[in-house]
């Protein structure tokens, strides 16, 4: 696949020929001071200088609430599923690195079409970093830098940006510029800068193990009974903030609506937060994870091994470090609870 | 729709089914007999769960009652608890309900083979027990002895009494009840299911001992047993969950790393005794 070099507005003419294409284009705004994915009505709209989005792009694949199914009472259930074929551009590396998770984990086992439907239907132009945001930690985690799952990657070189085609749909759309050359070895070399950069750059929180050893620390036997987890969790809302901005949290609630006929209905299932009081609540208000500590560390537990331990070892923690902007009492963010092992737990 | 998700079957797709007799065996417990409207068997596993669907209400997994050897739809029990629950006790013969599954391992029949069983149930706990238990009943070769102890909380709260009062004649197996409270109608024992364990302490020994109950139950069980000295690999007990997906996706069911909706409900003890959470 190739990379090719465009100017910025150049590029920019692309994304407003996309605009205007009947298909669905979102792309980071800026809100207020800060910044979220959002749909683009112009192509000066596109911010893909921002640090973070409030939200990862997984709302896309993973809507907030999405209905799976339509009825109407007595009758047949019918799968309800949308998929609109949508262009995502500004995916910074370790949201990629979280989608690409989340793929693995709705077509394994069994296979999820409404997800697996939607991030098919999505052509992704990612973006590498161009401003670090206050706490993100991706250099720690490994994923300051993506391969995989991106149609286009684009890197900005000043006045133009290298774009590497990945995919038959990132060629396609790349063969749309008015005006690309082929990148020369020297920009090939100029981006390998920038990716090394980055790896340091983005790491404003540091974790002091490599990520692939984090599974190994929470295996080990003094780390479930460890006094950190009342410590943080003793100052825990479980408001469920950490869990909503998380771009690797996928849990999700099922729930039935009747339309006000009585006749039809609706079930639609809407993200949900393993630090909710009553995830683990059955009937009988029986919770099987009551305290706050626990879960709080379930939380680190799903980030740092169960999950891992359904993606080949990969950690469910991409160090975006939207939770620690979000926490309220400065609680969540991953890296000082691992540091915290680390002090006392040898791996 | 995309390529390869068309040929991909709806994992959250109810399938039509019909209710072909209810009966409320007591104050709470409701059992049902549900058909496919495919005319198919549910071709489920003993110990195994459904989620059951209510249009307009909701989903809720229940547990399987009858053996996959009984033919002709398959048999729920339902407490009264809960939104979904209320309105699976309003259904009527005739009236649909939407079914996804059977999901879940249940009970691991191979490593259960040619051994002497011991079932203790306490409560709504009985329900899915039954299914291996009159499984066991018809293919009495492939097992050894069979031990049922049931304890239920007063005698107006036993349920499937017809059925009990056969097993309790039978000479297939070895059946002792009690009742935690007196009562004028009840002449058998009294007190927690515990205090039938040592009634049956010849059979203990070599035998498989699987434990179904209330959350509060296991713990007390499981104390009993330890006087035994039964090798946690012999001691299998069915957890409850919050299964939303049945399929290992929304997270509700999850015990530590175990997803009790795929590798469930039924764990032996060695296997979750450790694992903090899961009693």
């Amino acid at each position: 696949m190739s990379i090719k070099k465009l100017k910025k507005d150049v590029f920019n003419d692309l994304v407003a020929a996309l605009i205007d294409s009947d298909q669905r284009v979102v792309g980071v705004k800026a809100k207020g001071d800060r910044f979220a994915f959002g749909d683009l009505e112009s192509a000066d709209e596109l911010r893909l200088d921002y640090d973070v989005t409030l939200l990862p792009p997984k709302k896309f694949m993973l809507p907030q609430m999405e209905t799976l199914l339509k009825y109407e009472v007595g009758g047949e259930y019918k799968s309800a599923g949308e998929a609109p074929k949508m262009t995502l551009i500004g995916v910074h590396p370790y949201d990629l690195v979280a989608i690409n998770q989340m793929d693995e984990i709705f077509a394994q086992d069994e296979y999820d079409k409404y997800y697996m439907n939607r991030r098919n239907n999505i052509t992704i132009i990612a973006c590498d970093v161009v401003t670090p945001s206050k706490n993100v930690f991706a250099g720690s985690m490994g994923t300051a830098t993506v391969d995989k799952g991106y149609d286009v990657l684009l890197t900005d070189m000043g006045d133009s940006y290298l774009a590497e085609a990945a995919t038959d749909k990132g060629e396609e759309l790349l063969a749309k510029a008015a005006q690309a050359d082929d990148a020369s070895p020297q920009d090939i070399e100029a981006r390998s800068k920038v990716w090394q950069e980055n790896k340091e750059k983005l790491n404003k929180h540091k974790l002091n193990c490599e990520p692939g050893d984090i599974p190994k620390l929470l295996d080990k036997e003094e780390v479930y009974d460890h006094p950190v987890w009342e410590e943080k969790a003793s100052m825990c809302y479980s408001c469920g903030s950490c869990t909503s901005v998380c771009p690797t949290c996928y849990c999700f609630d099922v729930q039935d609506d009747v339309e006000w006929n009585l006749k039809e209905g609706k079930r639609w299932r809407a993200w949900d937060g393993c630090v909710l009081e009553n995830f683990a609540t059955v009937t009988g208000e029986h919770n099987f994870r009551k305290q706050r500590a626990q879960r709080f560390r379930h939380r680190i537990f799903r980030k740092g091994k169960y999950v891992p331990s359904k993606i080949g070892g990969q950690i469910a923690c991409v160090g975006c470090g939207r939770c620690v902007t979000a926490c309220t009492t400065d609680i969540a963010n991953p890296v000082d609870i691992y540091n915290r092992l680390l002090e006392d737990v040898k791996i | 729709m995309c390529d390869c998700c068309s040929s991909k079957k709806d994992i959250y797709l109810p399938e039509l089914a019909t209710v072909k007799k209810r009966k409320l065996m007591n104050g709470t417990e409701l059992y049902l007999l549900i058909q496919l409207d495919s005319g198919e068997e549910l071709g489920h596993k003993p110990g195994q769960f459904v989620e059951v669907s209510i249009a307009g209400i909701g989903e809720c997994p229940i547990s399987i009652s009858s053996s996959p050897t009984q033919k002709g739809g398959f048999e729920l029990v339902v407490r009264n608890a809960g939104s979904v629950t209320k309105a699976i006790h309003k259904l009527k013969v005739g009236d649909k309900v939407g079914i996804r599954g059977p999901f879940g391992e249940g009970y691991h029949i191979d490593q259960l083979k040619n051994r002497n069983l011991i079932c203790i149930c306490g409560g709504l706990g009985l329900a899915p027990q039954r299914s291996l238990i009159n499984y066991i009943l018809d293919n009495p070769s492939d097992f050894g002895t069979l031990t049922v102890l049931l304890g239920t909380k007063c005698y107006p709260q036993r349920f499937f009494r017809e059925e009990l009062a056969k097993w309790a004649e039978g000479d297939d197996m070895t059946f002792k009840e009690t009742v935690d409270e007196e009562h004028d109608c009840w002449t058998g024992n009294v007190g927690v299911v515990t205090t039938l364990i040592p009634k049956v302490e010849s059979h203990l020994k070599d035998s498989a001992v699987l434990v179904c109950g209330p959350p509060v139950m296991y713990k007390f069980v499981l104390m009993a047993l330890e006087e035994y000295d039964i090798p946690h690999d012999d001691i299998y007990v069915n957890l409850e969950r919050r299964m939303k997906c049945g399929v290992g996706k929304c997270g509700h069911c999850q015990i530590n790393g175990e997803y009790v909706c795929q590798s469930g409900p039924v764990y032996r003890y060695s296997e979750i005794g450790a694992m903090p959470e899961a009693i």
